[in-house]
């Protein structure tokens, strides 16, 4: 996916532009509101992450302005408040979805599936991969044909593993992107997940392959 | 605080004491004057008498002879009931009359007479004295005249004088009391206009008092109005610290927790990744305590700077649970939301209702196990609008819900959960802000149940 930056904090920034690149997304990062902008006449994104303190101006006027021009690209704030009037607030001045800093990457990309879900993005076109259909709009599964009903995490991890069949990935990887970094969740404790949707996938022609000592991959013969 | 007595009493009593001494002149200078001019009245007719019979004196060789005109005593007679003495005597020798009338102190000079006052028969008499030399058997001898009458006519008219001055006395003084009342009310009146205007107040109201006041309450609302500008200044400052300070800490928290995320996706050594998860847990449980006490220090301050308006409770529950949709989500929590149809709306803060939803529903959250699930309820009874968060997660253990509400208590089962201990105590000033009850329990076959009593309108 492609993201459009807003944080004028250097470090922070940086950080989050590196994280999000190496979960192989496109990071092009705005200081100001003005380069924010620039950015936005040149190229299309998926979606906007915001600050809402910038040198030259306030994201939420900048927010503001976007949706008065008629531009639909998806908006989360990234806000240093917690209070929940902010989020009625600025989900009335159009955004879609915030996050409080300091915020949680596998959070970060769930709302943001959420979001592209709800906003039928154009990043969403449906998956097939062998008898295995998925639509990300509707987050509905089938397998040849018939409908398997998936919990949230299920949902994730399937969604991780049929974005790139046949890549390994390992339970590290995985464990990053389906639990917040803090929870204390073992590597482990993906064995638990792969398992439910292994069963879930039942009856498929693709399955999920343990590759001894490295991790797991969606194969299909 | 006990009032140190009353300014309207005081001017109130002040002016009647006032009114009363000068009732007390006003009816001792009527009396005096009406007495005098009785009293004058009498001494005319008393001299015009005894002069009148002064005059009709006659010296002869045979003595002394009077001819008492009838017009003296008609004169006198015409002033009622009274009776009337007389009395002729040449040194201390009686001619005519009644030889007992006390004579005066001192000698009146000529016809011009010298009244007095005396008792005599069982009365009070005035007396009138006039001398005339006259000439009896060739030498000149000084015959004393004294008409006399009694006082009966003069002391009823004086009394009658007296009631009538103590009549406009008393009318004085209770028209002074009225007036003294009404003054008390028209000076007070800007006073209690100024208190009216300021209890009038909503809280959030800290506009400086701006109406015109009478010269003497400048130097108080002078004082006012710079007290609600430090007010307003210290308010603000709170405002904007908590925010600033929100900033200033949260955003190289999460620089340190987006780097940290970096170093663990870079890793698939196990002691470090351990280690990453500590840090990353360390800069959440900074983060979260840090929020907690901005979000407690909003609350305390809220409550005294409270900006009500009717809010409906159902959607604002809604709203509220809406934003954890994802959160739960992540860890395959159901959050349910049961709130009837009908309104249920109650005039409150919204910030500080909102702090205390959200609170429950995070606890909730935080301390539900996986594909766990969350009950959130709304039902109005009796007049109180009662909001139940319940879940199936570890519970309270041994702890009550008393001390968990405390500032900083956490409970004893949740050492690996991330918290600051201040979530219930917001919970339960929320509550306490508003009127209300909050209590939290075990609820029975596990988990906990958190009750939220808020009074209606």
């Amino acid at each position: 996916m492609r993201f459009l930056l807003v944080e004028d904090n250097h470090d922070l920034g940086g950080a989050v532009q590196t994280r999000l690149s190496l979960d192989g997304h496109g990071v092009d990062w705005a200081r100001s509101l003005e380069e924010a902008e620039d950015h936005l006449a040149t190229a299309t994104y998926d979606l906007i992450l915001l600050d809402i303190m910038l040198p030259d101006g306030d994201g939420r006027d900048f927010l503001a302005a976007h949706r008065r021009a008629k531009r639909d690209t998806p908006v989360i704030v990234m806000t240093a408040r917690s209070a929940v009037s902010d989020r009625v607030a600025l989900l009335d001045t159009g955004a879609d979805d915030y996050v409080t800093k300091p915020f949680d990457f596998a959070e970060l990309e769930a709302r943001v599936r959420a979001v592209l879900r709800r906003r039928g993005g154009a990043a969403q076109t449906d998956v097939a991969y062998a008898d295995l259909t998925f639509d990300p709009l509707a987050a509905s599964v089938t397998v040849g044909g018939e409908a398997r009903e998936l919990r949230n995490r299920e949902l994730r991890l399937f969604e991780i593993l049929v974005a790139a069949p046949d890549r390994i990935f390992s339970k590290g990887q995985l464990c990053d992107r389906l639990f917040s970094a803090a929870e204390a969740v073992s590597d482990n404790a993906i064995e638990v997940y792969v398992g439910r949707l292994r069963k879930k996938l039942e009856g498929s022609q693709a399955r999920i392959e343990t590759v001894r000592g490295v991790g797991y991959r969606l194969t299909a013969p | 605080m006990r009032p140190a007595g009353s300014i309207r009493q005081r001017l109130v009593l002040t002016l009647l004491v006032v009114a009363a001494v000068l009732s007390g002149l006003l009816y001792l200078s009527v009396r005096t004057v009406a007495d005098a001019a009785v009293e004058t009245t009498q001494d005319s007719i008393l001299g015009a008498a005894t002069v009148a019979i002064a005059e009709e004196l006659r010296g002869g060789d045979d003595g002394l002879s009077v001819d008492i005109p009838y017009a003296a005593f008609s004169m006198l007679g015409a002033t009622g009931e009274d009776r009337v003495f007389y009395r002729i005597l040449i040194g201390e020798q009686t001619v005519t009359g009644y030889d007992d009338l006390p004579v005066p102190d001192q000698a009146p000079s000529g016809l011009t007479p010298y009244f007095y006052s005396t008792a005599y028969q069982d009365a009070q008499v005035r007396v009138g004295a006039v001398t005339r030399t006259v000439l009896v058997d060739g030498s000149q001898v000084i015959v004393q005249v004294l008409v006399a009458q009694t006082r009966t006519t003069q002391d009823a008219i004086s009394r009658q004088m007296a009631n009538r001055a103590a009549a406009l006395g008393l009318g004085f003084f209770a028209i002074a009391a009225v007036l003294s009342l009404l003054t008390a009310r028209s000076v007070l009146q800007p006073l209690q206009g100024l208190a009216e205007a300021m209890g009038r107040r909503g809280p959030q109201d800290l506009r400086p008092f701006e109406r015109s006041v009478p010269l003497e309450l400048t130097p108080l609302t002078g004082a006012l109005n710079g007290f609600i500008a430090r007010l307003r200044g210290a308010l603000s400052r709170t405002e904007t610290f908590i925010t600033e300070a929100a900033h200033h800490v949260r955003t190289p928290l999460a620089t340190v927790r987006a780097q940290a995320e970096i170093a663990l996706r870079q890793t698939d050594d196990d002691a470090t990744r351990a280690t990453l998860g500590r840090v990353i847990r360390a800069v959440d449980d900074s983060a979260r305590s840090a929020g907690q006490l901005l979000d407690h220090a909003t609350v305390v301050y809220r409550t005294d700077q409270r900006s009500d308006e009717v809010l409906a409770l159902g959607p604002l529950i809604t709203d509220v649970a809406a934003a954890f949709h994802t959160t739960a989500d992540m860890r395959d929590i159901t959050i349910k939301v049961d709130v009837p149809h009908d309104t249920i709306a109650l005039r409150f803060d919204r910030l500080l209702l909102e702090s205390a939803l959200r609170n429950l529903i995070d606890n909730a959250i935080k301390y539900s196990f996986e594909d766990g699930s969350i009950a959130i309820a709304l039902k109005a009874e009796a007049g109180q609008a009662i909001i139940t968060v319940k879940d199936r997660g570890r519970g309270l253990g041994d702890d009550s819900g008393q001390r968990l509400a405390g500032r900083f208590q956490r409970g004893a089962n949740v050492e690996d959960v991330i918290g600051s201990g201040l979530g219930l105590t917001i919970v339960r000033d929320v509550a306490r802000a508003v009127g209300g009850s909050f209590t939290i329990r075990n609820r029975e076959g596990g988990g906990t149940c958190a009750i939220l009593i808020l009074p209606l309108g």
